[in-house]
């Protein structure tokens, strides 16, 4: 076990396995009902990914600024938001974040410092940098923090938004979660750079690569990299190696992937690794297995709800083009 | 006093920052001035925190000042040349313009993009471009397209104080005009003007080519035939209302502008004027517009791709007759 696990009380840590399976299940919920064609558009599961999200999100406060592109629930579950309304928003109903605006890919929850998911690979990478520049210019302490797959370093905006965040010494945390997937392609086909925080260096951005697939890595180095910008160093860039269990898109048949390496998946699960040192540190079976009953019956309620809840009003669909001035 | 817009620009700026704290200017050499001089003298007064220069990173600066406005700061962002604004088209399109929409309200960008069009003086192909229907096509944003350094002061305030994203275009040709300061406060958005009585045909055009028409106006006068010419001031929203009333008196429209005719603004309108003014129309709507090339270099070519007040008038006789 590790000295930050060591460090970590009890509750902290069955906390972070809380939210792990929080984010399980939410998706395995997003991915029963889009089967069963309840979910418009097409979701995009982190599944397997989870460890970066909660590691993360642990450290950050309520008021920190948070982006995420089109792989986000995790994200903004970790950061708070109300699974109910984030359920919502997925399924498209009136009671979402974004009252049915949004959707999977473009889920806002400013009450929790979610300024937004995008659609568009490394779309806000840039736009993170405008939140953090606003609290920098503010004096302000809180941050901004944009998670990005690995595919998102082959886009420009990425590029020159770490020269800009090293330049103003921005506030900014990047969080690349480098599962080694670009939509349906592996990294070696994207770029001869294998490495994303390779891409730090240049631009004078601290960095660091580490297993995105253990909760407690992830979280003493966020908390070294959120302390060292609290403390107005600028940017840092953390690449978290993990792995996408899920497909690329709801329903991608993965023929990409070999048979041994689905079933390599299990080993790799953050949350079965999780659970395997928390065990070891005494933590009896049954009362980890309680939580995860626990959260699976929080989001059964949640979901029920959610798909009950009504439909947004098509005499709405032209509010909120414009503020109110016209 | 007569002023340049250049000058009459920077006052709007100027006269922002100090009224509110959490307007910021943001672009590639501004704390100098800019390229062409507009922002002069307000890093000295405001602060280099408020007027800050960056990197050549049209997409990156775009995101900047989207992620700011996001945050309850009011970014003016100047992007050189329209024609640079292609680079920046994701956070433009996707992103500023979509996100209170996305957002479902929770959210606003109020951010104005400064940026500067249209052919003059051999800037060629890629510095010369009007490629403001683009942008009008996308929901979500506002575009102003200023005929004079009045205009100009008074539309850049109220862009600054709104809080939708704006394309501010200021055509080369403006820098160069000198006036007095007409008036001190910020125009309302979404209004045409009336730059000129008439009631033969109505001349509808926007940015630098009003003076055009107005000139055009002019020569036609002389002719005996009355030109009322309409400063479109404001592409989205576009003042229908005022165009309506304007075609119920003179029966007859042409619209002019520097942009490509394919695919206008003058296509946007001819199309809505034949549904709402169709019963007052005793003529087909005319265009009068870029032919479908891009802008040249040497100065006779660039003279010769132009609309000029010879077309106008051509354009208007034809319809007059």
């Amino acid at each position: 076990m590790s000295a930050i696990a060591t460090e970590l009380k009890n509750e902290t840590l069955v906390g972070f396995y809380e939210q792990l399976w929080r984010i399980r299940l939410f998706e395995e919920q997003v991915q029963r009902l889009a089967a069963r064609g309840e979910v418009p558009g097409f979701p995009h599961l982190s599944t397997g990914q989870e460890a970066v999200a909660v590691g993360v999100c642990a450290l950050l406060n309520e008021d920190d600024y948070l982006f995420s592109g089109h792989r986000a629930h995790g994200h903004v579950l970790a950061k708070g938001s109300d699974p109910y309304a984030v359920f919502a928003e997925i399924i498209g109903r009136q009671d979402g974040v974004c009252r049915g605006r949004g959707g999977s890919m473009h889920l806002v929850d400013v009450a929790h410092g979610v300024l937004g998911a995008t659609g568009v690979v490394a779309g806000n990478v840039s736009i993170a940098a405008g939140a953090a520049w606003a609290a920098q210019v503010r004096g302000e302490s809180r941050l901004a923090v944009v998670f990005f797959g690995d595919g998102a370093t082959g886009a420009g905006v990425f590029h020159e938004t770490l020269n800009l965040a090293s330049l103003w010494r921005l506030p900014l945390l990047l969080v690349c979660e480098n599962n080694g997937m670009a939509e349906f392609t592996g990294r070696e086909e994207h770029s001869n750079v294998a490495k994303v925080s390779a891409f730090a260096a240049p631009y004078g951005i601290p960095t660091q690569t580490i297993d995105g697939n253990d909760v407690l890595a992830v979280y003493e180095a966020a908390r070294e990299a959120i302390e060292s910008i609290r403390g107005s160093g600028g940017p840092w860039l953390l690449e978290c190696m993990t792995y996408r269990m899920a497909g690329h898109y709801v329903g991608d048949a993965q023929h990409y992937r070999s048979k041994e390496e689905l079933a390599a998946m299990k080993e790799k699960d953050p949350i079965d690794r999780l659970r395997r040192d928390l065990v070891k540190r005494g933590i009896p079976e049954n009362a980890l297995a309680a939580v995860a009953a626990r959260v699976k019956a929080e989001l059964d309620t949640v979901v029920d709800r959610a798909r009950r809840a009504p439909h947004p009003d098509p005499r709405t669909v032209l509010e909120d083009v414009y503020s109110a001035w016209n | 006093m007569e002023l340049t817009a250049i000058e009459i620009i920077r006052r709007a700026l100027d006269e922002e920052m100090s009224r509110d704290e959490s307007v910021y200017l943001l672009g590639e050499d501004v704390a100098a001035g800019g390229a062409f001089g507009v922002t002069r003298g307000l890093a000295e007064k405001h602060g280099a925190r408020r007027v800050r220069n960056t990197p050549i990173s049209e997409a990156a600066i775009t995101g900047l000042a989207t992620g700011a406005a996001l945050c309850g700061l009011r970014p003016v962002l100047e992007i050189m040349f329209i024609d640079f604004a292609t680079l920046a088209m994701d956070c433009l399109v996707n992103q500023a313009a979509k996100y209170r929409y996305m957002a479902g309200g929770q959210l606003s960008v109020p951010m104005v993009v400064r940026t500067q069009a249209g052919a003059a003086g051999g800037a060629a192909a890629q510095h010369s471009q009007s490629l403001e229907s683009w942008f009008i096509h996308v929901p979500g944003l506002v575009v102003l397209a200023p005929s004079s350094p009045s205009e100009a002061y008074g539309l850049l305030k109220a862009a600054i104080r709104l809080d939708d994203p704006v394309l501010f275009i200021e055509h080369k040709r403006l820098y160069a005009m000198k006036e007095p300061l007409a008036q001190e406060e910020p125009l309302p958005i979404g209004r045409a003007r009336v730059a000129r009585e008439g009631s033969d045909a109505t001349l509808i055009a926007y940015s630098a080519m009003v003076r055009t028409a107005l000139e055009a106006a002019d020569q036609l006068a002389r002719d005996g035939i009355s030109v009322e010419v309409i400063d479109l001031r404001s592409l989205v929203p576009l003042d229908m209302a005022t165009l309506v009333r304007s075609v119920a008196k003179t029966h007859r429209v042409v619209i002019a502008h520097e942009a490509v005719e394919m695919g206008g603004v003058g296509a946007e309108v001819a199309a809505r004027l034949g549904v709402a003014a169709f019963d007052e129309l005793d003529a087909p709507i005319m265009r009068v517009g870029c032919p479908f090339a891009p802008i040249p270099f040497a100065p006779e070519l660039e003279q010769a791709l132009l609309p000029g007040t010879r077309r106008i008038e051509q354009a208007v006789r034809e319809l007059a007759s």
